[in-house]
């Protein structure tokens, strides 16, 4: 079983790759959808008396919420921004994946010397690094891209990171606490799905950076 | 014993360039060339005079023979199978790596003597994208060996014995990933398509074609050979990595042979259903081979 949830959590190495170095929007939106499917498994792995009614609702409504209602959301937005490529992004796509290695790198090493609270292992070593690492790709996706649509990309990646943290270190999240994330995710998207909408019909384009003068 | 593997790669090197574009041909529904044409070509190429240009110096002269004979020595150094290399010591991964270099230093030191635009622009995109391939292979062969016995210096011969079936089920996922990082490096390396078309001769998006347009003759029967045994010697490394070991000696040779021809048919399958890349794309392309190797790796050291 931590052999299954080991590859979950590569596959979630990797797609933070993908997602650092594409520049098509929509493989953006395909890659950080996939992610949380894949990561809605990893309960079903893990739990300690195994897989459950419970469990498996879980990972129902997460692929219901991050596998389909997400995608149709972002590309919905998407489609009303009218662009497909993120092109001229602040720092490049090539160099976002030597920043990508730098932070798989920089997480390995510092979550190696991490003191953990007495008594709580987590199911795997590469938990805790690998939720680290896709913390930090999610931030360095808000930071580093200029069109709204990616910063929500990042968000989700945020938020993808924190059940691996939870699901890692807990074995098990409470159904409600983990029902009360998505809830706020889903509001969070759906708010921003919004805000995206208004800023692409007020300005023509969703670019973040022209929006940092304030006029009437 | 151990100059099974060298043989085998004099002799069956060039057959593995034929096979890819016989594979090539197939797709595009065509009969394509004999099998055994690049023999063909580099022995017809042997019988004719070569042209040297008035400008150019020793430099130019020396660069196909140099390159040869570098990858004629790292092909002695690459074993096949169990059957172990004819030269071996410890850490002679990072001279195989550094003899292909020197090679392609030779190449590009040619093709500037000739003072074509054409070859500089071409030796300028060899070297940009060996740079980004050879942390690559470097890595993803320390992640490897690292792996295998436990110490990143160690001959090619050792790691590619104990690629076992146990090693494989061991750590799968690591091989995987190096094998994965490698095909990319191999693809690159050898100017394979999705990073540089062997068969346009449209100098403007050509890499190792333009360097060559001016050798003639049995030079550029040795640029040919030289490359078809870098093809066939790259091969042999991810093969290595890949077709897991059993310890008997002559199956383990036939399995390799086996793998090293599914590899041909792989890249003429790639060959025919992608198009070359953008020059830009290709240097993420490599970075991504980069980020596969460093994954390995720590992978690998992880506590």
């Amino acid at each position: 079983m931590t052999a299954f949830a080991e590859i979950i959590l590569v596959f979630v190495l990797l797609t933070n790759f993908t997602l650092l170095a594409s520049a098509r929007l929509s493989t953006c939106i395909r890659q950080v959808a996939a992610q949380g499917v894949v990561l809605g498994l990893l309960p079903l792995l893990v739990g300690p008396e195994g897989p459950g009614a419970r469990l498996f609702l879980v990972a129902a409504v997460m692929l219901v919420v991050k596998g389909i209602v997400f995608p149709k959301l972002l590309f919905r937005s998407l489609r009303n921004a009218n662009v497909v490529h993120e092109s001229t992004p602040i720092v490049g796509h090539t160099a976002s994946i030597v920043l990508g290695i730098g932070i798989l790198i920089v997480s390995f090493w510092f979550t190696s010397r991490f003191p953990l609270p007495a008594g709580q292992q987590p199911v795997s070593t590469l938990v805790l690094p690998v939720a680290l690492a896709t913390l930090l790709s999610g931030f360095l996706l808000i930071v580093i891209r200029r069109l709204a649509l990616m910063q929500v990309v990042g968000y989700l990646v945020l938020e993808n990171d924190i059940f691996v943290f939870g699901v890692g270190l807990a074995h098990e999240e409470p159904l409600l606490i983990e029902m009360g994330i998505l809830l706020d995710v889903f509001v969070a998207v759906l708010v921003m799905g919004i805000a995206m909408f208004h800023i692409s019909r007020t300005f023509d384009h969703i670019d973040v950076d022209q929006l940092s003068q304030l006029r009437d | 014993m151990n100059f099974i593997p060298l043989i085998l790669a004099l002799g069956i090197a060039p057959f593995m360039v034929g096979l890819i574009n016989r594979v090539k041909a197939i797709f595009g529904g065509r009969q394509g060339q004999p099998l055994l044409q690049p023999y063909y070509d580099i022995w017809k190429l042997l019988h004719k005079g070569a042209v040297y240009s008035r400008t150019t110096s020793w430099v130019f002269r020396a660069g196909p023979i140099v390159t040869l004979a570098g990858v004629l020595v790292a092909t002695a150094l690459m074993p096949l199978g169990s059957c172990p290399s004819l030269i071996s010591f410890s850490g002679d991964l990072i001279l195989f790596a550094y003899l292909l270099a020197l090679g392609r230093f030779f190449t590009v030191a040619a093709a500037l003597d000739t003072g074509s635009p054409f070859e500089g622009m071409g030796a300028s995109r060899e070297v940009f994208f060996s740079t980004l391939a050879e942390p690559a292979l470097l890595l993803g062969l320390a992640a490897v060996a690292k792996k295998a016995i436990g110490t990143p210096l160690i001959s090619l011969t050792e790691i590619h014995q104990h690629v076992t079936p146990e090693l494989w089920a061991g750590s799968g996922l690591i091989l995987v990933f190096v094998a994965i990082a490698f095909l990319l490096v191999y693809l690159a390396e050898n100017s394979r398509i999705p990073v540089d078309d062997p068969n346009t001769h449209l100098e403007l998006t050509m890499i190792h074609e333009v360097m060559v347009l001016d050798h003639s003759g049995p030079d550029f029967a040795f640029i040919l050979y030289g490359a078809a045994l870098k093809l066939w010697v790259l091969g042999a490394l991810i093969v290595g990595m890949v077709v897991p070991n059993t310890g008997y000696m002559v199956i383990d040779l036939a399995t390799s042979l086996v793998g090293m021809f599914v590899l041909a048919v792989l890249v003429g399958v790639i060959e025919s259903v992608m198009g070359r890349l953008r020059l830009l794309r290709v240097s993420q392309l490599l970075v991504g081979a980069t980020a596969l190797s460093v994954l390995a790796l720590v992978l690998e050291y992880r506590g």
